[in-house]
């Protein structure tokens, strides 16, 4: 029976194998490198910085960060921009205020305008829906290994378009290996030197795409530095704690058990 | 409480005294501490501790979170994002909140195999099994409505297919799921009601558990051997078993502190682990996921719902003899919950008269089967619904079935039972074997193990 069982699940498993070969369907990911990958990754404030502008050159043309506060651009573990700058950045954004029935400059206590776009979403938490890496067969091992997978979808995304259009229902469709579906409505947003990097980094497609995909893994994580040091310390208290109890359990026990008391 | 003989409490000081004859609080704190265990209880009776710790967790973790919270369409999701940025820890708590669910839900399929391998389910324990699968369903319904909170795409589209089978009901299904729902769709009235039996079922849980715990301090414990402590004399028992208090409370936190390592590297290193990414997309109704998968601590149960499909046969016989009342979306339902009345059927499906199946050959291998099968209806009930997987669910959904219904009570007639020992005593005895001659009487605990 035993061995009746076996063979069934070998069989089944080898079967299901090749499915999942044949099935295919999701987009390309390219498994980019990231300084915030691994249980002691941090965020690289230069890079941060350097998607930033990014994002303000680029992006926020047409999409919204409306759940980020601005304020928290001047957060120490994040892009920790000055607070004058951030200020700055702020007053030249507008909102609408209720209370005065008017517009009015941003102040830092105000988020990130909403997109501009209709149908750009907004990106406060792409980085975090877009995670990938559930293989393989849907164990989800690979995230263990490669990292979450959405800041390298986002990279992934704006360095693989083909350059094949097509036309459909008047609006114009662009060829994409990593958007599900195979065509995207974002036309390629970037090129060779589309921003000028301050730190002298050299704008390339991918530099910019990996740098703004960091960005944009902040804007959805902003407290990831500090809960990693949270888990790390708590895990660290916690084993200690263990090591203690597992010493007052053996005592504990050692002369019920009639091994002495040491 | 306990019907093995041991000491019970006596007032010391005056004060004591008025409060005992008022009110009996320090003597039921004193006869639950001092409880008799069985002293050869293995490291897989730590699960209720752990259990405690999350319910406890989630509560306290709940109640700051709901503080920050807005059940409304408009405002859930964007509150959450507020938790996560705005307030004071609020990450920490939200994760704590998320991954809780999950060790949640490990320690109780955990605890709940212990007491199928153990034969823990078996007279006179039928009530403590009972109430415990009763506190199961709650936390699925719970854990099921906190999912629904934060308003994400996998938020709305679970609460839909959940609700929905309640719809698949014949005659009045639809007329149900509009009432659970509070409208002809998830909506804003569902989200209310869900929030607020989210807050309410935790502590019916609370309640149930003191009525399991209740329950089996009045049976004692069972034990690895599933022989019973001898009740004879205090002699007799204090020779199989140890006070709950030092000995278990010890051991039991120990255990706590090792898993509470793993479960905070999770929180700290990987929360979104466990999740769905699609949960930090915005609910939208005109937008329907891919796959629409539940938590993963829901999927064998998904699995079983999704096994019986229209083309299974036994599908299509049972929906021709009830002339199409029951369908093939009915009988997927009927087998889901079915699934978990034979589970909680099992004190009675059970024929064996040995408790333990550490005694019972046969057992042993369609008990690890049947874990082995758990495992693959989890995996399988996040593949789409394609090619194999169907097939592997069928065949895992029938296994679950056919392990309570046909080799529980078989088992019970054909198997031939090891020899179990004698008495707790001699099990104990026989794995820690006395090594000095002059050392203390067997069982004695030291008066005083601190020191």
């Amino acid at each position: 029976m035993i061995k009746n069982v076996t063979l069934c699940s070998l069989v089944i498993l080898t079967l299901s194998v090749a499915t999942a070969f044949a099935a295919g369907g999701e987009g390309y990911v390219e498994d980019y490198e990231f300084s915030f990958e691994g249980p002691f990754g941090t965020y690289d404030q230069n890079q941060l910085q350097r998607g930033f502008q990014v994002y303000n050159e680029v992006c926020a043309s047409c999409h919204g960060l409306k759940y980020v506060p601005l304020r928290t651009l001047a957060d120490p573990d994040g892009l920790g921009l000055p607070d004058e700058q951030v200020r700055a950045y702020a007053s030249d954004l507008e909102i609408y205020d209720p209370v005065i029935d008017d517009y009015r400059a941003r102040k830092p206590s105000d988020p990130f305008p909403d997109s501009a776009l209709e149908t750009a979403p907004d990106l406060s938490v792409m980085a975090k829906a877009r995670a990938g890496f559930h293989g393989p067969y849907g164990l989800g091992l690979n995230q263990l290994f490669k990292g979450t997978g959405g800041a390298e979808y986002i990279a992934s995304l704006l360095t693989h378009y083909t350059g094949e259009e097509k036309e459909e229902a008047g609006a114009i469709l662009y060829e994409n290996e990593t958007f599900s579906g195979g065509y995207i409505s974002m036309a390629p947003p970037l090129w060779e030197d589309a921003v000028e990097y301050a730190d002298g980094t050299l704008a390339t497609e991918e530099q910019m795409a990996k740098d703004v995909a960091a960005f944009l893994m902040w804007a959805a994580e902003p407290k990831m530095m500090a809960r990693k040091q949270a888990g790390f310390n708590g895990v660290l208290l916690l084993a200690i704690l263990s090591v203690l109890l597992y010493l007052t359990n053996k005592r504990l026990w050692a002369p019920v058990k009639r091994k002495g008391v040491t | 409480m306990s019907g093995i003989p041991h000491d019970h409490y006596v007032p010391k000081s005056k004060l004591e005294n008025w409060l005992h004859t008022r009110l009996p609080v320090i003597g039921l704190i004193h006869s639950t501490m001092t409880i008799p265990t069985p002293k050869n209880l293995n490291w897989m009776w730590i699960w209720g501790i752990v259990l405690m710790f999350c319910l406890v967790l989630q509560i306290v973790t709940g109640v700051v979170l709901v503080m920050h919270y807005t059940p409304h369409t408009d405002m859930a999701f964007a509150s959450i994002e507020h938790i996560m940025r705005n307030v004071n820890g609020g990450h920490m708590l939200r994760y704590l909140h998320m991954n809780g669910a999950s060790l949640f839900f490990l320690a109780v399929y955990l605890h709940i195999f212990r007491g199928l391998y153990y034969g823990s389910y078996k007279a006179p324990r039928e009530i403590t099994w009972i109430i415990g699968m009763l506190i199961y369903l709650m936390m699925m319904g719970t854990a099921f409505m906190g999912y629904v909170l934060p308003w994400g795409q996998m938020s709305f589209w679970g609460a839909t297919v959940i609700t929905g089978l309640f719809g698949a009901i014949p005659f009045i299904g639809d007329s149900v799921q509009t009432w659970l729902l509070g409208g002809p769709a998830v909506d804003n009235a569902a989200l209310n009601r869900f929030f607020s039996l989210h807050y309410l079922l935790p502590f019916i849980i609370f309640g149930l558990v003191i009525v399991h715990v209740w329950a089996f301090h009045t049976t004692g414990n069972n034990n690895p051997i599933g022989v019973e402590v001898r009740r004879k004399s205090k002699e007799e028992a204090a020779r199989d078993t140890l006070p709950f208090w030092p000995y278990f409370v010890i051991k039991d936190v120990f255990a706590l502190a090792v898993i509470l390592v793993g479960f905070w590297a999770v929180v700290g290193f990987m929360p979104n682990y466990l999740g769905h990414p699609d949960n930090y997309i915005e609910a939208n109704p005109l937008v329907t996921p891919a796959h629409i998968v539940p938590e993963w601590y829901f999927l064998p149960f998904y699995a079983i719902l999704r096994a019986f499909d229209g083309d299974v046969w036994v599908v299509i016989a049972v929906s021709w003899l009830t002339g199409g009342i029951i369908d093939a979306k009915f009988f997927g339902v009927l087998a889901m919950f079915g699934s978990i009345v034979v589970m909680a059927l099992a004190p009675w499906l059970d024929t064996s008269s040995v408790r333990s199946g550490r005694f019972r050959p046969m057992f042993k291998w369609w008990f690890w089967l049947f874990i082995i099968n758990f495992v693959v209806l989890t995996w399988v009930g996040a593949r789409p619904a394609e090619g194999i997987y169907p097939y592997i669910a069928l065949l895992g959904s029938a296994y679950w079935f056919i392990f309570f219904l046909v080799i529980l009570p078989l088992l019970g007639v054909i198997e031939k039972p090891d020899q179990q020992p004698e008495t707790i005593e001699d099990d104990f005895n026989a794995h820690y074997p006395e090594r000095r001659s002059d050392s203390a009487p067997e069982g004695t605990p030291i008066p005083s193990p601190a020191e």
